[in-house]
Parts: structure tokens; C-alpha cells; sequence
């Protein structure tokens, strides 16, 4: 074995789009709040990602493997602290989801996603064959269909949908049949009917308010058409830093948080949505470029859920603002405000920083 | 455990290609949807988002004031608030429906209705749903302005009319304008807008209305004014100088008081109206808000018809006034000639029917001519006069000398009268004349129907040699309709003299409201709305009569002219109108000779208002009348045609 890596090692280029997307959303987030009662908004905001980068370095020094070894106590570590959170957390907007650290409430769910991404590469890394057998994705299933369900209690319908994508990212990597796939959809399609039962009355309100959005001027409907007024009232080349109207007198819904792209759309244009997107796109790539590269299979799995994870909440956020999906809130990673969702997109690019490091050691 | 998968690397890089093409594909829908947004579809949400931040708020422009003719107000008009609904989010609206009918003091019931009514307006448009706020009503839409960000207050000036009804026919009133006006007017009238509705108001009501202005703001999510944008400024409307004497029309108003009638005064030379009085009269200040629909209904019931104009409505038979027309034609037809006499022995029967004088059963006027027929206004010399001319002849002069037509005054809805003709009588009763009828018609009964205001004008024309100046209240009137009727100098004379002698001979039937040193000259008329019998049968003793007096000064080429009517009375007209002309007519040269005299008057100082008159308005538009607008007067007859009503 190779003594520990050096500093060339780690990927300057992703952490210079990770630098770039954390800076619009630093600027989004001051247009969006200078003027108003949470004016300051955006140096919090600096704060996490000042904390969020040195955890990102300490956990990309920690070899995988070792992290990896751990993955069944960290999933029943996971597991309690949900349960801990249903019996004793804080609750904030109407929701079950805060246990309070250091003075500052943390979503434990955040950090559960990481433990999944962690316990999934596992899970799927010890799959000897190529094709992935049916108790295999029963048991990945059942796997993530714990914490899963945990998640949908507190209600938060949108991480928990979170751990989907990654559950099917690495069964597909893992060899995954077709004829599994086409069951599963068939199935899924058949629960959906089910699942609509267990909705909370909020979640259901906004499923049909995305269906049929002038039923609900002021709810969610509300929300969606504001976010739309916004992005399209922004034109081609956006009404400039801190003059968009809807952003400014606040008829765009939580514009610092889970609404950030409409107001950055506002002010910025297509223009600047072809910037973001552009910086989203090439950091989904450059993480689809690392697990190509990664030293194994565990450490491309690891990295394939980090791009799960990401690519599915840039997808959701990103479509809900524009009308395309409906309200779930799920935030934009590193551009929208929010000190647990910043931390988890950071730990979880140290998580790929960590295989990098690693591809040439033996 | 074995940690084996250390070293697998089989890697599934197919797969992982595959998962960065689905990649681009998702970021390349999401830009795609964002170019529909941003790029296809701008123009639209740049539209919403605007008017999501833009709220605009009408600026009503005051109306124009009324003057009188030496410059005191009339009309005028005062501050207050409306309170208006915005009704863009009709969910929202739905929703606070009760919070706002308990807020205001309104009927949640009358609340829903109206928003029924103006369904079919565009939805921008705010509605007035309350017209005088109250400070109460104030302070709840400001309390409320975050969570019912759907009230909005308007400033409005209120038109304020003298109290009591005061020259209430004449000024007329304006009203908030219905949904028909609103669809018919192009987009000129919003809902709430007011214009006149009658009288002057609303024959001048494109010079008096001002242009609104538009103040716009920007608001917040929640309704909050965060700015302000440029403002449109609102253009108040013109003031208007009346010819209205405010000294004569106090007197004409004192002189009806609470009697059922009407009095005009005009000034034959320029057609100028000098008063103009209807009673009983409605306070036009209880339209100036809103008129609830019980009032209405009780106003249009009222048997006195309190909003019927009855200077230029009032149809009625003119009696004996109508002599001085007889007289006019028998003189200018010289049929019967001119030293035409008739024995009056009380009575008179022709065509086999009894015909009684006035004063049957007291005494009798023997041997009459004209000048004592006139001056003692005996019935049956007219009768025969009548007679021996023949009912056209009679309707010929009396429309030459302007009856059965419209003086052409400068108000929306005069009547013509009626001057009966055997034509008339063939078209629309399909028979022919009866010979009897004719009898009636001489003494200005039957058929024949005059206005008050006709009376003066006619009267007024052949006093001026037959020269006739069309009535108008608007004091800047540059051309004034006239037209001239050939009257030899010896009938106007005959005439003249005849109604001289009315009030100044003796056994002249106006004696009592001579005048000393004013060549004051008059005609008093009874007609009879029902005959002595009926009357009687039904227990009204002496009948119901219209006293008439039609007055003016001085004999030849007259200043003023004056004609009141007394409705329902029992007296006889020169007891009844007569002192009200009289007043007015010594009120004029009270006035006339102090100015004279070089005493202080209206019309060499600046006018000073009395505090029981009318008060200034400190921001009151000064506006020059354009002479072009004002030529309406003349083609006035036209420009009615063109209204709906």
C-alpha cells in the first residue's frame, strides 16, 4: 500500500464548479433577502459552506473502505436516530424532521441519505455476479424501504423519494434485468393507488394542484404559477441583480430556499439559467467521470449515488420551479439556503473526493 | 467478513456511459423548458408580472361647478372616499366576502349581488362597493390590508347642490353611470364613474366631467405599497356659467314655497333664463351618493311627481293666458276685425251647448272689446272670436308664435305641448273636429297643452316685436338661436296694452300685484282640470284649477319675462302666480336700480358669499369656456336626438 494521497489528488476542477454554483446561490440569496426581514441570509449561508469544505477535506482523508467496513453499524446508527427524531425531535413548519446540535437544527434525514448512499455501495458491491438476482434487489429494497418509510412519517415525501433514485442507480449499475425493471414499473404503477392513500392531506393538495393548476389559485397552485411569472417575466436576458419584481416584493414562494431558481431566472435570464444549468450539468459529469474512474466497485457505486442523489434533486427542484413536477420540497444542492442540506452535498462530495484520492492506491 | 470487494473492479462502463447521456437529456428538458418560459412565452408573464406588482388606482377628476351669472356657486363639489374592491383573484375574493360585509357594514346579501352584476366587466376593474367611507371603514381596510389585501380607497368629490332642493330641476343630478352605460361608453365610464343624469348635468355633462388621472403603486405579495410609479394627473372639469340670477332664483324658490307648480323667468332679449324653479323638488345631495332603491321607488310614486322638470315638462291647458294668442291672430288674421265687439251677458251657447264666462252667476261684462276682453279677461268675447276663426287658424298662429313645438332650451328632455288642428284629431282620435271643440280651445282649454317655460318665450316674443330668442341657462352662449315672427307694430301694441291694463286698469284682473313705477303688464289664467260639474259630483267644491300668471316689464321690448303656474289649486291664477311673478319682477329692478344707483352689487365687486348661500371651493378648477363647445346651445335639438333617452 501507497502512503496517503497529496493535494494534486483531489479534483480541482469539481471543487472549482462546487465553488461556482455555491457563489450564485451566496448572490441569489442576497437579492433575495437583502432587502427584507432576513437580511444576513447569505453569510449564514457562507458560514456552511466554510464548515461544509473543511468536513468535506477530513472525510475525503478517511479511506472509503474503512467507511464502507462500518456500513451496518452507520445503517442501524441511521435507523435509530429517525426513530429518535420521530419520538423526540423539534418540529418546524409543521413537520417532524429537526434534532437541535450546537445550537443549530439539523435535519437527520440529510444525513441518512449519505448513510444509505454508504450502505447501498456496499450492499451492491458484494454482488458477485454480473446480472443482479431477484432476492438481491428484494433485499437492496427492503434495505432502503426502512429508512424510507421512517422518512415519509415525519412527513418528508421529498427526501424520501431522494433514496429512490439511489436504489435504482445502483441496482442499474449492479446488472439490474430488464424483465426486473419492467416488473418493477408495473407493480409501482399498480401501488400507485396505494400510495396515494397514504399521502398527508398538504401532499395529495399539491399532487392535484400540479394536475390541474387553476383549481388552486393560492396554494400551491399559487406557488407554482408566482415561480412561473417569475422565470418567464425574467426574458432572455433577466431584469438584472436585484431588480426582479417578483423576487423583491415576494410574491415568489421561500425565494432563498427551495424556490432559488425562479428568483435567479427572474433576475438573471435564460442567460443565467444556462450558466447554472450548465455548472449542474458539468457537475453531474465530472462525478459520472470519477466513478469511471474510481479503483472499484465500491467506490463506484459510492460515487454513482452521490450523482443519484444530486442529479435527482437538481431534476425535481429545477422542474418543480418551472411547473414540469410537483411542489415536493426538495432543495437546489449548494444553491439554496439550508445548513443540513449544504453540509450533506459537501460530506457527500468528500465521500467522491475520498475514491478519487484512492484510484491509484493498491 | 471478507472485505473482497476491495478489489473488484469490474466495472459497468456501459451503464455509466448511458447514465451521463440520461444526464444531458435531463438538463437538456429543463433548459428546454426554461427557453418556453423565458424566451417563448416572456412577453406574457413580463404582462402578469407586471400587473402582479402594478396596482393602479384611479385619480377622479373634480367635475366642473355651476356659476351663477355673477360668478356665485351653485354647485359645487366636496372630498370623501369609496371604498373599492379589487376582484382579479376571485377565490380571494369568495373567501373574504363576509369578513369584508361585516368589516363594512354591509349586506352580504346586496355584496354578492353586485359582484353578479358586474360579472361582465373585465376583472381588473375595481368595483365600488361602498361610496362614503366612514373613518370606521378606513381603519378596517388599513388594519387589513395583509390578510384582505382585496380593499382598496378611492378619493372621490361629491357634487354638492344647494339644500332643499334649490333650483334642483334646472342643475339636474348626477348618478353613478348603470353596467349599460358602462359597456355602451367604450371604455369611458368605470364602474362607480359618475355623470349627470338630468338637467344640466347631463346636458353638459362632456364639459363639465374632467379626464381621470391614475395613480399606480407597487405593492407586495401581500398587498403592501412598497413605491410609487409616475402618476397621471386627473384634469378636473370645466365650470360652467349659468344665466341663472342667484338673488331671483331665491325669490322664485321662496315665491313656490310649498306649492305644486313652476316659475320662469327670461330675459326676452338674449333668451337668458333668470330663474328657474319646479316644486316640489327633490334634494338632489341624496343622489349626489347613492339613491337606495326604496327612496327611488318612493320618489317616482309620489303623486306631486317631485322629479318631473315641470318648467319643460309640465303639459298643461294654459287657460286664459292663452287669450293674448287669440288676441295675437284675431289682430294679425283680422278675423274678426279689429273692432271686433261681443255682448257678454255671463254666458254664451254656440253649436247648441251652454259655454259660461268666469264670472256667470256673479255679474256679466256686457258689451266687451278687445281691449277690456284682455284686460278683464272675458270668456265669451273670446269664445266668439274663436269661433269665427276656426280651429286652424287658431293652430296656425299659435304655432307661428312657438306653442306645440320646443323653445330649444338647454336641457335634455323639454316636451312640445300640444297645440290641437282638425289634422291632429283625424291622426290620432281618426274623427273629425267637432265646431265644439274649437269653443274650449279659445279660452285655452280642451285639447291645447303649453309648458311653463313656453309660456315666457312666447309671451317674451311677441312683447319684443316678435323677435324670439332661444332660452338657454349656459351664460357663455355665443350664438343663441333666434327667430322672427312678422307682428304688425299695431298688434303688438293692442297686446301689450291689453295685458298693461290687466294690471294697472281698473277691473283688471291683476290689479293686485301692481307695481309701482314699472311698467309692469301680465295675463292671469284658471284652467279648469275638471269641469265645475265633475268637480262638485266628486265633492271638491270650486274645482281644481292651474293658476297661471304670465308677467313682464317694461310694456314694450320687455327686460324680463315671467310665467308661473299653480297646480291642483282652487284659486284663481292671478291670486295664486301672480304675486310670484310679481316678486320677481320688482326683485329684478330692486337690483337693476341699485346698480343704477352705483350701489355695491354682485356684478361690480367679487362676489362674497353669504354663509346661507353657497361656499367656495379652495380648489377649484379655473377653466375658460371654449367658445366652439358651447355653440351646443344652438343645435341642441339635434344632440338630443342622439341620446338613448
Amino acid at each position: 500500500m501507497k502512503e496517503a494521497p497529496g493535494t494534486r489528488d483531489y479534483d480541482w476542477w469539481l471543487l472549482a464548479i462546487v465553488a461556482a454554483i455555491c457563489t450564485l446561490g451566496v448572490i441569489e440569496i442576497y437579492s433575495a433577502t437583502h432587502g427584507s426581514v432576513l437580511v444576513g441570509m447569505h453569510t449564514r449561508q457562507i458560514r456552511w459552506i466554510i464548515i461544509g469544505t473543511v468536513l468535506m477535506f477530513i472525510f475525503s482523508r478517511l479511506d472509503y473502505h474503512v467507511i464502507l467496513d462500518q456500513a451496518p453499524i452507520l445503517y442501524i446508527v441511521g435507523i435509530l436516530a429517525l426513530t429518535a427524531v420521530l419520538l423526540f425531535g423539534h418540529r418546524r413548519f409543521g413537520a417532524q424532521r429537526w434534532i437541535p446540535i450546537l445550537g443549530e437544527f439539523f435535519q437527520v434525514s440529510e444525513l441518512v441519505k449519505l448513510i444509505i448512499i454508504i450502505v447501498l455501495a456496499r450492499f451492491f458491491a458484494e454482488v458477485r455476479t454480473d446480472e443482479l438476482s431477484l432476492q438481491d434487489l428484494i433485499k437492496a429494497g427492503l434495505l432502503v424501504g426502512v429508512p424510507l418509510v421512517l422518512i415519509l412519517k415525519q412527513p418528508d415525501l421529498g427526501t424520501a423519494l431522494v433514496l429512490m433514485p439511489m436504489l435504482i442507480v445502483g441496482a442499474f449499475l449492479a446488472g439490474l434485468q430488464w424483465k426486473h425493471a419492467v416488473a418493477i414499473v408495473l407493480i409501482g404503477l399498480l401501488m400507485l393507488p396505494v400510495g396515494w392513500h397514504f399521502l398527508k392531506p398538504y401532499q395529495k393538495e399539491r399532487v392535484t394542484s400540479f394536475l390541474h393548476p387553476e383549481e388552486d389559485a393560492k396554494g400551491s397552485g399559487y406557488q407554482v404559477l408566482q415561480s412561473k411569472i417569475a422565470v418567464g417575466s425574467g426574458g432572455f436576458w433577466g431584469k438584472g441583480f436585484g431588480n426582479g419584481t417578483q423576487n423583491q416584493l415576494g410574491y415568489i414562494p421561500v425565494r432563498y430556499s427551495d424556490f432559488i431558481m425562479s428568483a435567479w431566472a427572474e433576475e438573471q435570464g435564460f442567460k443565467g439559467v444556462l450558466l447554472a444549468l450548465g455548472l449542474y450539468m458539468a457537475l453531474l459529469l465530472r462525478l459520472v467521470q470519477n466513478a469511471q474512474r474510481a479503483k472499484d466497485r465500491a467506490g463506484m457505486f459510492l460515487v454513482m449515488g452521490v450523482t443519484a442523489a444530486l442529479g435527482f434533486h437538481v431534476l425535481v427542484n429545477v422542474a418543480m420551479v418551472i411547473g414540469a413536477m410537483p411542489v415536493t420540497g426538495i432543495p437546489l444542492p449548494l444553491m439554496s439556503y439550508g445548513g443540513s442540506a449544504t453540509l450533506f452535498v459537501f460530506l457527500a462530495i468528500g465521500l467522491v473526493m475520498n475514491v478519487r484520492l484512492r484510484r491509484f492506491v493498491n | 467478513m471478507s472485505y473482497w470487494f476491495r478489489n473488484d473492479n469490474r466495472l459497468p462502463q456501459v451503464r455509466l456511459a448511458a447514465a451521463s447521456y440520461v444526464i444531458v437529456g435531463i438538463i437538456t428538458l429543463l433548459l428546454l423548458g426554461f427557453w418556453k418560459l423565458q424566451v417563448i412565452d416572456s412577453d406574457k408573464y413580463g404582462v402578469m408580472a407586471e400587473r402582479n406588482r402594478v396596482r393602479s388606482i384611479p385619480i377622479i377628476a373634480p367635475r366642473g361647478r355651476m356659476l351663477d351669472r355673477d360668478g356665485r356657486v351653485l354647485v359645487d363639489n366636496y372630498p370623501s372616499f369609496s371604498v373599492l374592491l379589487l376582484r382579479d383573484d376571485e377565490a380571494a375574493v369568495s373567501k373574504n366576502l363576509p369578513a369584508i360585509a361585516d368589516g363594512l357594514g354591509l349586506s352580504l346579501d346586496d355584496l354578492k349581488e353586485q359582484l353578479v352584476n358586474t360579472e361582465a366587466l373585465p376583472k381588473f376593474q375595481p368595483i365600488v362597493i361602498k361610496p362614503e367611507a366612514t373613518p370606521a371603514d378606513v381603519a378596517f381596510i388599513e388594519s387589513h390590508r395583509a390578510d384582505i389585501p382585496l380593499l382598496e380607497m378611492l378619493m372621490v368629490h361629491r357634487r354638492r347642490y344647494l339644500p332643499g332642493g334649490f333650483m334642483a330641476h334646472a342643475s339636474g343630478y348626477v348618478g353613478e353611470v348603470s353596467e349599460q352605460q358602462i359597456e355602451a361608453s367604450n371604455g369611458k365610464f368605470r364602474p362607480g364613474d359618475f355623470a349627470g343624469k338630468t338637467g344640466l348635468e347631463r346636458q353638459y355633462n362632456d364639459l363639465l366631467v374632467g379626464t381621470d388621472g391614475m395613480r399606480r403603486v407597487i405593492v407586495n405579495s401581500v398587498g403592501k405599497e412598497m413605491g410609487r410609479l409616475e402618476q397621471q394627473e386627473a384634469i378636473p372639469g370645466k365650470q360652467i356659467q349659468l344665466t341663472i340670477d342667484y338673488d331671483l332664483q331665491q325669490v322664485a324658490e321662496a315665491g313656490l314655497g310649498d306649492k305644486k307648480g313652476a316659475v320662469v323667468a327670461l330675459n326676452p332679449q338674449t333668451g337668458e333664463v333668470l330663474a328657474f324653479a319646479s316644486h316640489p323638488a327633490p334634494d338632489p345631495n341624496d343622489f349626489a351618493i347613492r339613491v337606495s332603491k326604496e327612496e327611488w321607488q318612493r320618489l317616482n310614486a309620489d303623486p306631486a311627481h317631485p322629479l318631473l322638470d315641470r318648467v319643460t315638462q309640465a303639459q298643461l291647458a294654459p287657460g286664459s293666458v292663452f287669450k293674448i294668442i287669440m288676441a295675437t291672430a284675431m289682430l294679425e288674421s283680422k278675423v274678426p276685425p279689429e273692432n271686433f265687439t261681443a255682448f257678454c251677458p255671463g254666458y254664451g251657447v254656440f253649436y247648441g251647448q251652454m259655454h259660461k264666462c268666469w264670472v256667470y252667476g256673479k255679474s256679466s261684462h256686457g258689451a266687451v272689446d278687445l281691449h277690456s276682453a284682455i284686460v278683464r279677461s272675458c270668456d265669451v268675447f273670446f269664445y266668439n272670436v274663436g269661433m269665427r276663426m276656426g280651429i286652424d287658424r287658431i293652430a296656425k298662429y299659435a304655432k307661428m308664435l312657438g306653442l306645440g313645438s320646443k323653445s330649444g332650451i338647454d336641457l335634455p328632455s323639454e316636451e312640445s305641448g300640444l297645440v290641437p288642428s282638425e289634422e291632429w284629431v283625424q291622426r290620432v282620435y281618426h274623427h273629425k273636429w267637432y265646431p265644439g271643440s274649437t269653443i274650449s280651445v279659445s279660452i285655452g282649454q280642451g285639447s291645447v297643452m303649453v309648458t311653463p317655460l313656453q309660456v315666457a318665450y312666447v309671451i317674451g316674443g311677441i312683447a319684443s316685436d316678435g323677435d324670439y330668442k332661444q332660452p338657454h341657462l349656459l351664460k357663455d352662449a355665443p350664438s343663441v338661436g333666434q327667430k322672427h315672427v312678422e307682428l304688425s307694430e299695431n298688434t303688438v301694441e293692442q297686446v301689450t296694452q291689453g295685458m298693461y291694463g290687466v294690471v294697472n286698469e281698473a277691473g283688471g284682473t291683476g290689479q293686485s300685484v301692481k307695481l309701482q313705477g314699472i311698467e309692469f303688464c301680465g295675463k292671469s289664467g284658471t284652467a279648469q282640470m275638471m269641469s265645475y260639474a265633475a268637480a262638485s259630483r266628486l265633492g271638491l267644491g270650486k274645482g281644481k284649477n292651474d293658476g297661471w300668471f304670465v308677467g313682464f316689464a317694461p310694456r314694450r321690448n320687455p327686460e324680463i319675462v315671467v310665467a308661473a303656474v299653480v297646480e291642483d289649486t282652487s284659486e284663481h291664477g292671478g291670486t295664486t302666480s301672480g304675486p310670484v311673478v310679481r316678486d320677481i319682477v320688482k326683485a329684478y329692478y330692486d337690483k337693476k336700480n341699485k346698480k343704477t344707483q352705483g350701489q355695491v352689487t354682485a356684478e361690480n365687486h367679487p362676489p362674497q358669499l353669504q354663509k346661507n348661500t353657497a361656499s367656495l371651493v379652495s380648489e377649484a378648477p379655473k377653466v375658460v369656456l371654449k367658445p366652439q363647445e358651447t355653440a351646443a346651445v344652438v343645435s341642441s335639438n339635434e344632440k338630443r336626438k342622439a341620446r338613448p333617452e
